[in-house]
């Protein structure tokens, strides 16, 4: 290469201006073995920054992975959650069971208040039932006092009995 | 994420990582120490590097500021890193390629340059990022760059050209 090309490059050099391309041309041409004295200082610059550019990392780096969690660690934790969950909730409606007549749809309402009304009778016709029984009641607490009196004839007939056995 | 894939990521940019590291933090203990922090950093939150554009960039800007923070806490402590201790393994390496010593007073003239220019340098000359990318790695407009490269260039060439003039730094 001509000198004053190299000449012209170095100075494009100094004010940072070359391109990658013209820093090569440079280096290349300064890894000859003879170069024009003036230029000395730049041959032991490009030969030094080829030369570094060889120094190579050769220590070893220990890569230890850390402990990853995997996906199937992640899905039983999710799992145990749900059950979690569906515990919770199954609790939750026994315990709120009992409704109020506010919760029910005006059919059901209806059907409700029907059921209560046939229930209502059905009762009052049972209680009458009931009224009845209460004359038999009475005729069993009779009876009783009949059982009693009984007690009495009883007891006329065992001293009956004694005075029978004296004579 | 596997570690393979991981590792199919991180692995064409390690390197620009430890060398960067290397740049600002000076020791080679010291930048094996931030790569290897800045990779599992990243190897941690590997959920979020498909959100990452650039995942590159993204690991560049993260060492930029490891580093610095680094620094910082070790001034903050009156601790300098002790390069005495230091050596440069590769010297045999260097010798191999016939390089002068002069290559040596490049990479102790960088240390001097103030920390943004060094990683200006680094990216620039060494990595050969193009403008765009240091410019979303280091969160600077693109001319602010050139700015930066331009200076950092100059007082390396002359302070190099002294060292050279005068055989003496």
């Amino acid at each position: 290469m001509v000198l004053n090309n190299i000449e012209k490059l170095i100075e494009k050099y100094d004010n940072g201006e070359t391109t990658l391309q013209e820093e090569q041309q440079l280096k290349d041409y300064f890894s000859q073995e003879t170069v024009p004295p003036h230029l000395e200082v730049y041959k032991s610059m490009f030969q030094y920054f080829l030369y570094t550019h060889e120094e190579q990392f050769t220590k070893d780096v220990p890569l230890k992975s850390k402990k990853t969690y995997s996906l199937y660690q992640w899905i039983s934790v999710a799992a145990v959650a749900v059950i979690m969950l569906g515990i919770f909730t199954q609790f939750e409606i026994f315990q709120t069971q009992p409704q109020t007549l506010a919760d029910l749809t005006p059919q059901e309402r209806a059907e409700y208040e029907e059921a209560k009304e046939v229930l209502a009778l059905f009762s009052s016709n049972f209680n009458n039932g009931t009224d009845k029984l209460m004359a038999l009641n009475m005729v069993s607490d009779n009876f009783d006092k009949g059982t009693d009196n009984m007690a009495y004839l009883s007891e006329v007939s065992s001293t009956t009995n004694k005075i029978l056995k004296t004579n | 994420m596997t570690q393979s894939e991981f590792l199919n990521i991180v692995m064409p940019f390690k390197d620009k990582v430890f060398r960067l590291a290397k740049r600002l933090l000076v020791s080679k203990e010291e930048a094996e120490d931030a790569t290897q922090e800045i990779l599992l950093k990243l190897w941690n939150n590997k959920q979020k590097i498909s959100e990452y554009k650039n995942v590159e960039a993204f690991s560049m800007t993260m060492t930029k500021n490891f580093c610095l923070d680094k620094l910082k806490s070790k001034h903050a402590q009156n601790l300098k890193i002790v390069h005495s201790n230091y050596q440069d393994k590769n010297v045999s390496l260097q010798k191999q390629v016939e390089l002068n010593d002069s290559v040596g007073w490049v990479s102790k003239i960088m240390e001097e340059l103030p920390e943004q220019q060094k990683i200006i340098l680094q990216l620039r000359d060494i990595e050969q990022y193009d403008f765009e990318e240091i410019g979303k790695m280091l969160d600077m407009n693109q001319t602010a760059i050139r700015v930066s490269l331009s200076r950092a260039r100059k007082s390396l060439r002359e302070k190099l050209t002294k060292t050279h003039s005068y055989g003496v730094k």
